[in-house]
């Protein structure tokens, strides 16, 4: 099970990409629970500036912008 | 390695690709003029009349700003794909003020982020130690200094008034950011933004490649061309409209340059104002055409564009009322001063 945290205050942007990390992880299989963090204090806890971030198990591998199907897969995979 | 490279296996693809479409871009614009000069030249109303003149003025516009704009977007895009701003921030972190003013400024320019970012954003630059002064310069400079006033100046007023504005915008910056850093004002932050301690990120290497910076850039295309472009063409859509009907005489005694209180009263227009400067700078052209003053309508355009008040409502998180009120005011100083020269050096 891959806890997936998607950081970002509400903005459109960061909803769609709280869907497509479920989505792809439904896709490859990958059993995950995704949650959401809005509180800023916590958000700049993990080192990010730019939202949405993404989390995965304590790591931040995205910040900034919507992230990239592709990389999704691989981190998810990883 | 077996790993296919990010972006897909064929860079030189999209390179060549992106310079045939800089080339075709520019054979397109330079057909401009005669194609719609054509197409006015079909129209079956008399010339020199106001629906002629609004008419004439939408289809020389239209196609010009939309093309101008796609081009400045696409590279900014690309030039932004090399300032993350968590790069950004590492590079300001313990800056000192003065120079560390200059360099946020400048970078506030090119950072890439949403509005929404906006409060982490100031939040992360405050916790890793970027002086208070200095944070602002850059949340000033980013928006102020925006990619599309910057396209559709250049589109419609040319590249010294775009180029000033440039300028401008950052010498607002600049000194904005450094006199809040004199004010020592870190007291006035709200208290859980002082107390909060980033960690060091530890996001792995970018490594873009040239592939990776084209789709950023048409990206940026898709997002902000595809998001701006219905005000551009209302924007355009009323400018037409006081090209056509507004009478001169009448704008100029309101916005001309021998009116010392229009630049005060742009700005103060301005400020509880929330648009996007795509629908607002066509308007402006216009404007220009019939007597107003340029360093008045930038006035208006500055802060409208760097001073409204939904942003202000999402600075509350973190800032106290006193703090956004010398933001305010610093900001709308610097505004009417460049109002001010912008009346004195253009003539």
């Amino acid at each position: 099970m891959k806890d997936v945290k998607v950081l970002g205050p509400g903005c459109k942007r960061c909803q769609t990409t709280e869907d497509m990390v479920k989505s792809e992880a439904a896709r490859l299989g990958v059993p995950v629970v995704v949650e959401k963090i809005t509180d800023y204090a916590a958000i700049a806890g993990y080192g990010i500036v730019s939202t949405p971030g993404i989390v995965i198990d304590g790591k931040v591998v995205h910040a900034g912008g919507l992230p990239k199907s592709e990389d999704l897969a691989k981190w998810l995979a990883a | 390695m077996t790993e296919t490279p990010r972006g897909g296996p064929r860079p030189l693809i999209w390179v060549v690709g992106t310079i045939l479409f800089v080339v075709a871009w520019f054979l397109a614009y330079g057909q401009l003029v005669p194609v719609s000069e054509w197409v006015v030249g079909q129209l079956p109303l008399a010339p020199g009349s106001g629906a002629y003149e609004a008419i004439k003025f939408f289809i020389y516009d239209t196609p010009k700003v939309l093309m101008l704009l796609t081009l400045v977007v696409f590279a900014m895009g690309m030039i932004r794909s090399f300032f993350s701003p968590e790069r950004t921030r590492a590079l300001l972190a313990g800056r000192a003020e003065g120079l560390g003013n200059v360099a946020a400024a400048s970078l506030g320019i090119f950072t890439p982020f949403c509005s929404c970012s906006a409060v982490p954003l100031f939040v992360g630059f405050v916790s890793a130690g970027v002086p208070l002064g200095v944070t602002f310069s850059f949340l000033i400079a980013a928006p102020m200094i925006n990619e599309v006033a910057l396209g559709l100046l250049l589109a419609l007023l040319g590249w010294k008034v775009a180029l000033t504005y440039l300028g401008f915008g950052l010498a607002v910056a600049i000194l904005s950011g450094w006199v809040i850093g004199r004010l020592h004002l870190e007291h006035w932050l709200q208290d859980w933004v002082r107390n909060v301690r980033a960690s060091a990120i530890d996001l792995p290497p970018e490594n873009l490649t040239i592939v990776d910076r084209i789709q950023a850039g048409i990206e940026a295309v898709k997002d902000i061309v595809g998001r701006v472009w219905i005000w551009i063409i209302v924007g355009i859509a009323a400018g037409a409209f006081i090209h056509g009907y507004v009478p001169a005489d009448l704008l100029a005694s309101i916005m001309g340059k021998d009116t010392w209180w229009s630049v005060p009263a742009a700005v103060l227009i301005g400020i509880p104002m929330y648009s996007n400067a795509a629908g607002i700078i066509p308007v402006v052209e216009a404007l220009l055409g019939k007597g107003a003053a340029l360093g008045t309508v930038l006035a208006f355009m500055m802060s409208v564009i760097a001073l409204s008040f939904p942003e202000m409502i999402i600075l509350r998180k973190v800032l106290n009322l006193k703090l956004i009120a010398v933001f305010v005011g610093v900001v709308a100083t610097g505004i009417l001063s460049v109002g001010f020269l912008f009346n004195l050096l253009f003539t």
